[in-house]
């Protein structure tokens, strides 16, 4: 069969065709919003029309057989209309305050996730991990799936001090904010890259692989036609795997993830934050991670006993002291968490004012 | 019927409330034959804990040099289904709005030629298909095009710009976001597909400092709608918080972050001249408290991952300027930029990083942009900074001193 004609350089579809007849009427427009449960909200503009949004959560790797139900869905209760949020929720918007009730009822009988609405955790921004990528150092989306278990109460029922963004990423290379969440685990190599020297002749670019490296731990070695690297300058970013496949770095046995905590990317009361190193090293231990899990729980429940309303789980830690932070959660004090890397000297303690 | 493959491992992540990415894969694995690979090989990167992918070679449609990103297995002689399992990249719409009519459409091809897998979103915003070979990629993209469907960006290119929900369902907004990112989308199509900077560029879009799109965490041009006047009081409103339960001392006069704001005799009052803007207030107390005035951006460059020198927040280039379509003066702006960063940027580094390197006097200068309180948190602490032959010759303290 013969295929349609392409066409380039077009951009994406016009998103005004994608609004629901209240959102065109009112675009710009809206008054307030009020946050009706974890999974319902309301949107009122000032002509008085009102949009209502129910929202579920979504594992983001979607077959289309589950994109076709949310199609189906969306044609019975919101006119075809629904949209996702950038952390892989899915809204449906009800125009029909009549049609919230069957919606919710039959969300809840497929057993869909409802929530994430107001001062609650919200879904997990995550990256690609073993599904599909080759820098991966842990799996995101099976971190993801038993922390979002583990907290399935925070996303729907329970409210906290504010909210509360997890994030995952599979490696330092970072797709996705989690340097900027409150609390977040990136995955990590401990081992220096393999050198497979055959292979950094016929399929690696010398100057750029010797260039990418961020503490400049690689040299040309031009005996081999190929590189060296001075283990003690490595500090496993793999970055050069990246850029030269012939460098590989991922080890069953030493990798492994971090969590970090403390960020924010809005700037209401304080300014944006990047998250902190609590944790240096937690073992993989797939399908899933129970250490990590625990170790959430332990930061998760600390910020709840100790936050002041509005407080971000960043905003309470520094309010506390960092080292308050780890007499309450006895997390112990190592030598990977002072910096040293490229910012170090504006994280020492320039005072002499501090708790014990 | 596709091959099934055992997955005890991968079958643990299919209990507990949370929807399972394992239960999306089988949905897909009982119709093709990619899926049903692809679930077999993350068994194995379960059991061994390490990834089974690989990286390298080039792929894409005639005429681009992005939005295809080349993936092989690294074990294809036992999944040879999978050994290229490529992910394209489409351009998905200004605020994640879609019609079931678009979605089916989108599935629809999908079945056709790919593993039936797809994110909804990729962190960048981009509609992922996850999983096809070489051979479909020219007919994945004459069918999705000829439907009004383009590619993301991958890439040294401008990458897929992503924004909040904006004008379309927030009071908040003070630009029109997803006609900004529509506009950037379209002016810039062919930074987009034909990759021709040192490294990436995105751009992300939001309507207020509460930043739901996390632009000033990951966008190299962060553009973030802000106001110029004062926030309107509705008092009948705050009282009805205060009766609501609301300690608007505590939670709203107590935290504001310049202590602008003061309740007594249950009315509030803002001192806005010295209000910075951050919206604690106008988020909690929605109902009555308005932005009003002169409404526009703040234009932030340079935020990014760890890689290569370490993560960046955005910074103030550009404290205010007016957001509205055809967006002239915003286009020749980043034009400049992007000018400025194709002369002087290395190869991987963006263009926050460049500006570190060779500093904020030369890359304001030539964008012309001048120098404002506004672009740093506190000025220089060291003695050392350069001047011009121009600098010599300008007598600035008369003007104070008179």
């Amino acid at each position: 069969m013969a295929l349609p004609q392409r066409r380039t350089d077009i951009g994406p579809p016009h998103y005004k065709d994608f609004l629901p007849p209240v959102i065109q009427k009112n675009y710009g427009d809206w008054k307030y919003h009020e946050v009706i449960n974890g999974g319902l909200m309301v949107h009122v503009a000032n002509s008085g029309d009102k949009i209502w949004t129910v929202r579920i959560a979504s594992p983001r790797l979607l077959a289309t057989d589950t994109i076709r139900e949310y199609a189906d869905l969306a044609e019975k209760y919101c006119g075809g209309y629904v949209r996702f949020t950038t952390r892989n929720n899915v809204e449906f918007l009800v125009s029909e305050e009549k049609n919230i009730e069957p919606l919710v009822a039959e969300l809840k009988a497929k057993k869909q996730m409802l929530g994430g609405i107001g001062p609650r955790i919200s879904n997990i921004v995550h990256t690609q991990g073993w599904i599909h990528c080759h820098s991966a150092c842990t799996d995101a989306s099976g971190l993801v799936k038993v922390l979002m278990d583990e907290f399935a109460d925070y996303f729907n029922e329970k409210t906290l001090p504010n909210k509360v963004r997890f994030a995952v990423a599979c490696c330092t290379n970072m797709c996705g904010a989690v340097h900027c969440s409150d609390i977040a685990v990136v995955a990590i190599h401990r081992k220096v890259p393999r050198i497979e020297h055959e292979n950094v002749k016929n399929m690696c670019e010398v100057p750029s692989t010797l260039a990418c490296c961020p503490t400049g731990a690689i040299s040309p070695d031009p005996a081999k036609k190929s590189i060296k690297i001075k283990d003690e300058k490595c500090m496993y970013c793999g970055n050069c795997y990246s850029v030269c496949p012939a460098l590989p770095i991922s080890d069953s046995e030493y990798d492994g993830v971090a969590i970090v905590v403390g960020g924010k990317v809005g700037s209401l009361r304080s300014d944006p934050k990047f998250s902190k190193l609590v944790i240096p090293y937690i073992p993989n231990n797939p399908p899933r991670w129970p250490e990590v899990a625990k170790a959430f729980k332990i930061i998760l429940d600390a910020y709840i006993a100790g936050a002041k309303k509005h407080e971000r789980v960043g905003e309470w830690v520094e309010r506390i002291g960092w080292e308050q932070f780890f007499n309450i959660t006895k997390f112990p004090f190592t030598f990977q968490h002072i910096d040293d890397f490229t910012i170090a000297r504006e994280t020492f303690r320039t005072s002499a004012a501090f708790k014990w | 019927m596709p091959k099934k493959y055992d997955t005890p491992l991968l079958d643990e992540l299919e209990k507990g409330p949370f929807p399972s990415f394992v239960t999306e894969i089988k949905k897909a694995a009982a119709r093709t034959e990619m899926a049903a690979a692809e679930l077999g090989v993350l068994e194995r990167c379960y059991r061994e804990k390490k990834t089974h992918w690989k990286h390298g070679g080039i792929v894409g449609v005639r005429g681009y040099g992005g939005g295809v990103i080349g993936r092989y297995s690294d074990v294809p002689e036992d999944f040879p289904e999978v050994a290229h399992f490529h992910t394209v990249r489409i351009n998905s719409i200004a605020g994640f709005f879609y019609t079931s009519e678009s979605l089916r459409t989108i599935c629809d091809i999908w079945d056709k030629y790919g593993s039936g897998l797809t994110n909804l979103h990729g962190s960048t915003g981009d509609l992922v298909l996850l999983g096809t070979t070489t051979d479909k990629l020219e007919a994945i993209f004459a069918e999705y095009s000829s439907r009004g469907w383009d590619l993301g960006g991958s890439g040294s290119a401008m990458r897929t710009p992503s924004c909040c929900v904006g004008p379309a369902r927030c009071e908040w907004s003070n630009i029109d976001t997803l006609d900004i990112n529509y506009a950037v989308t379209q002016e810039f199509q062919d930074e987009m597909h034909r990759p021709a900077f040192p490294y990436k560029f995105k751009f992300k879009t939001v309507g207020c400092a509460v930043d739901c799109n996390a632009s000033i965490a990951r966008a190299d041009c962060s553009i973030i709608g802000t106001w110029k006047g004062n926030i309107a009081v509705d008092q009948a409103e705050v009282a009805n918080y205060a009766k609501a339960g609301m300690d608007i001392q505590a939670e709203i006069a107590d935290l504001c972050p310049t202590q602008c704001i003061t309740y007594a005799g249950g009315k509030l009052a803002i001192d806005d001249a010295n209000c910075s803007r951050c919206m604690h207030c106008i988020a909690k107390m929605t109902k009555a408290l308005k932005a009003t005035g002169e409404k526009g951006a703040s234009i932030l460059i340079g935020s990014k991952a760890p890689f290569v020198v370490g993560a960046t927040l955005s910074w103030v280039i550009v404290p205010f300027i007016k957001m509205e379509a055809p967006y002239t003066e915003f286009f020749a702006l980043i034009r400049k930029m992007w000018e400025w960063w194709d002369e002087h940027g290395k190869n991987r580094e963006r263009i926050g990083e460049l500006i570190i390197r060779r500093g904020m006097r030369e890359f304001l200068e030539y964008i012309g942009v001048d120098p404002v309180p506004q672009q740093v948190k506190e000025p220089r602490r060291d003695p050392f900074w350069f001047w011009t032959e121009d600098d010599l010759n300008q007598k600035p303290w008369e003007a104070y001193t008179k």
